[in-house]
C-alpha cells in the first residue's frame, strides 16, 4: 500500500515539474513548483524525515513562492 | 467547466492525503531500521545499556532529536558556514536591489487581510518560536523556525503600508551572528575546541538539556528570520 502511494506521489511530482517548465505564464510555473514542494513534503514524512519535511514546507512551499512572486512584480509582471 | 474540474482535482488530492495519514506510524512507535536503532542506542560514554527518553542523563550530547545533535553539535562548524552562505546571499540581494523607498500603493490594503493579520500573526510568530526553541526535542530547528517568522513578517509588510523593519533586522542579524561565534570561542576558551558542547547536558527530553544546542538554535532562528525578513523587505522596496 505504502509503495503505491509513494509511486503515485512521485508521478504527481513529475507531472507538476513538467507543467512548471512547460506552462506559458510564469505565475503558473510558481504555483506548480509550490505544489511539487508540497508533494515532496508528504513524501519526506512517509520516509521518516520530519526535519527535512518541516524545512521543505516552510522554505519550498512557503517563502520561495512569496519571494518569486515579489521578484516577478519587481521585473514588471508577466510579459513576453 | 475548467474551474469545476480543477476544484474536483484539488478535492480529490485533499481526500487522498487525509486517507493516507493513518498509514504514518504513531508518535514514538515507528518501526526503525537496524541502522537507526544502532545510532540512537549508541552510548558514547562507554557505560553500555540503552538510552531511555526522559531518564538517561549526562550523555555526551543529550539532544532527543538525532538530526539536531549532528547539525548543531558534532557538525556545528558546517552550520556556521551555512549561516554565512545565507548571509552572503542576503547581502547580494541587498546590493543588487539597493532601493531606499517603500513602494506605496496609495490606498488601504484589503480589509480581510488587515483584520486576519492581527489574528494570525501572533500565532505564526509563536509557532516559529516554538519550532526553533524546541529544535533539540522535536523536528524542526533554527532554519525552518526563522523561515516561518519571516513569512509572518511578509504578511506584516503586505498588510501595513507604513511598516518598516530594515534597521532592526540588521541589528538582530549582526548580534545573533556574533553571539554564535562568541559561543564557539567560549568553547575554545573552556575546553580548547571551537564550538564544543561545554555546558552540562541534563536529562534527555527536557527543555533545558543538551548544553549549548538550544542556545545556538535560538541564535540561528533569530539570524535566519532576520536575514529572510531583510530579503523580503528589499524585494518590497521601489527600485
Amino acid at each position: 500500500m505504502i509503495n503505491v502511494i509513494i509511486i503515485f506521489i512521485g508521478i504527481l511530482m513529475a507531472i507538476s515539474a513538467i507543467f512548471a517548465v512547460e506552462s506559458k505564464k510564469i505565475i503558473d510555473s510558481f504555483i506548480a513548483l509550490s505544489l511539487m514542494s508540497l508533494l515532496s513534503v508528504f513524501l519526506f514524512v512517509i520516509m521518516k524525515a520530519p526535519d527535512v519535511a518541516i524545512t521543505e514546507a516552510s522554505v519550498g512551499a512557503g517563502l520561495t513562492t512569496a519571494v518569486l512572486v515579489l521578484a516577478l512584480r519587481k521585473i514588471g509582471g508577466d510579459k513576453e | 467547466m475548467r474551474r469545476f474540474l480543477s476544484a474536483l482535482i484539488v478535492l480529490g488530492l485533499i481526500m487522498f492525503f487525509i486517507s493516507t495519514l493513518p498509514l504514518i506510524p504513531e508518535f514514538g512507535k515507528a518501526s526503525l531500521s537496524k541502522v537507526s536503532r544502532a545510532f540512537i542506542d549508541k552510548d558514547v560514554n562507554g557505560n553500555g545499556g540503552n538510552i531511555q527518553y526522559g531518564v538517561s542523563k549526562d550523555l555526551e550530547n543529550g539532544a532527543a532529536n538525532v538530526v539536531t545533535s549532528i547539525v548543531v553539535d558534532y557538525r556545528s562548524f558546517d552550520t556556521l558556514g551555512e549561516v554565512t552562505v545565507l548571509f552572503t546571499s542576503a547581502l547580494g540581494v541587498g546590493i543588487i536591489l539597493s532601493g531606499y523607498k517603500r513602494k506605496k500603493f496609495g490606498r488601504e490594503p484589503n480589509f480581510i487581510l488587515r483584520v486576519s493579520v492581527g489574528i494570525l500573526l501572533p500565532l505564526i510568530l509563536l509557532f516559529g518560536a516554538y519550532v526553533f526553541i524546541h529544535g533539540h526535542l522535536t523536528p524542526g530547528g533554527g532554519f525552518p523556525g526563522g523561515t516561518i517568522i519571516a513569512a509572518g513578517i511578509l504578511l506584516l509588510y503586505l498588510s501595513n503600508e507604513e511598516f518598516d523593519l530594515s534597521k532592526t533586522v540588521k541589528f538582530v542579524e549582526g548580534i545573533s551572528g556574533s553571539l554564535y561565534v562568541i559561543v564557539g570561542l567560549l568553547g575554545l576558551a573552556v575546553s580548547g575546541v571551537f564550538l564544543i558542547n561545554f555546558l552540562p547536558t541534563g536529562v534527555v527530553g527536557n527543555l533545558f538539556s543538551s548544553g549549548i544546542v538550544p542556545i545556538i538554535y535560538i541564535l540561528i532562528g533569530f539570524k535566519v528570520g532576520a536575514e529572510l525578513s531583510g530579503i523580503v523587505a528589499e524585494l518590497h522596496r521601489e527600485g
